[in-house]
């Protein structure tokens, strides 16, 4: 059996080893680029069905970002969406026959988690400054500074081995499986990673918020007004 | 086989088995507040569930780490590479 931390190489271009996570990132990618492309080439106010269907999606995305962050969702959209709709989409890439997710490898994993690490350092200079964000590490008092530094790179591992962990396994389980019983026994355990994949995609884009959010807030001296309401779409 | 190699396959069977159970409890604890959360407050389902799940993925963090530990123990041994 393979092995879940090495990957298989394809080709070569140049020196350069091209292995199958790459070919099917590059794929999910061109994917996402040209539906989102296509979906927002003819916008109108009257939306169609198509419209309607991928605004809601948004609409979902924003409300969520309302109401874990307590802030408005505009320049945190982009991001976390991106990040939700690729995890999602690389989760859900079994379901096409050959094709192993991307993220069950440590790599695209580590390029993630990378991303939400500078993305909380960038949004928070961003939201308070330089001396703002560099003040959250001392947030409740002076001692925690190594405390947080040492907290900041650990959560950035852990968001790495949790995706990886649970997708690796989801695929490994399978592969076992596989080996035992072939046909149709596989299936109610790609329905459970089917559901795993999306929990964790969601996760993934939750904690980021989380991160962010965190030190978006805690760089702020304590708020005069109350936050902003939730929209009211969530209270039944 | 060796007994490197024979004690590390015990060790990651160890790992995983030993490993599951504290975030095993962990998490019924969490789901069965969050339950009773739920039914007192209805209305919050959505902040319960939400923050229920953030929880729960830092809690099977525990037991996903253990799940990495015998996965290099099994793959990427680097003691077997010691001994010829």
């Amino acid at each position: 059996m393979n092995s879940p931390l090495t990957s298989i190489t394809l080709f070569h271009v140049g020196p350069v080893p091209i292995t199958l996570p790459v070919v099917v990132t590059w794929a999910i990618m061109a994917v996402l680029v040209l539906g989102g492309r296509l979906v927002t080439r003819k916008l109108s106010l009257a939306p169609s069905r198509t419209q309607a269907a991928f605004e809601l999606i948004v609409d979902t995305v924003d409300s969520q970002i309302r109401d874990t962050m307590r802030v408005e969702p505009t320049p945190y959209r982009a991001f976390i969406g991106t990040l939700f709709a690729f995890i999602f989409v690389a989760n859900w890439s079994s379901l096409v026959p050959g094709v192993e997710p991307p993220t069950a490898h440590l790599e695209t994993d580590a390029a993630l988690a990378l991303l939400v690490f500078v993305a909380v350092i960038w949004f928070g200079i961003r939201a308070v400054g330089v001396r703002g964000y560099l003040a959250t590490f001392a947030f409740p008092s002076p001692i925690m500074i190594p405390l947080n530094f040492l907290e900041s790179l650990t959560r950035t591992f852990s968001l790495l081995v949790r995706l990886f962990g649970n997708v690796m396994s989801g695929v490994f389980v399978i592969g076992i499986i596989l080996s035992l019983a072939g046909l149709l026994v596989p299936i109610p355990l790609m329905a459970l990673d089917l559901l795993t994949g999306a929990v964790q995609a969601y996760i993934f884009a939750i904690l980021a918020m989380v991160f962010i959010a965190g030190v978006v807030s805690e760089g702020r001296p304590a708020p005069v007004t109350p936050a902003p309401t939730p929209s009211p779409r969530t209270i039944p | 086989m060796n007994w490197l190699a024979l004690a590390s396959i015990v060790s990651a069977a160890m790992a995983v088995s030993f490993g599951a159970i504290g975030p095993a409890l962990g998490e019924g604890r969490a789901v069965a507040a969050a339950m009773d959360a739920i039914a007192r407050q209805p209305e919050a389902a959505n902040t319960i569930s939400r923050t229920l799940f953030v929880g729960l993925a830092m809690i099977e963090t525990m037991a996903i780490y253990c799940l990495v530990i015998a996965l290099l123990l099994l793959f990427a041994n680097p003691l077997l590479k010691l001994t010829p």
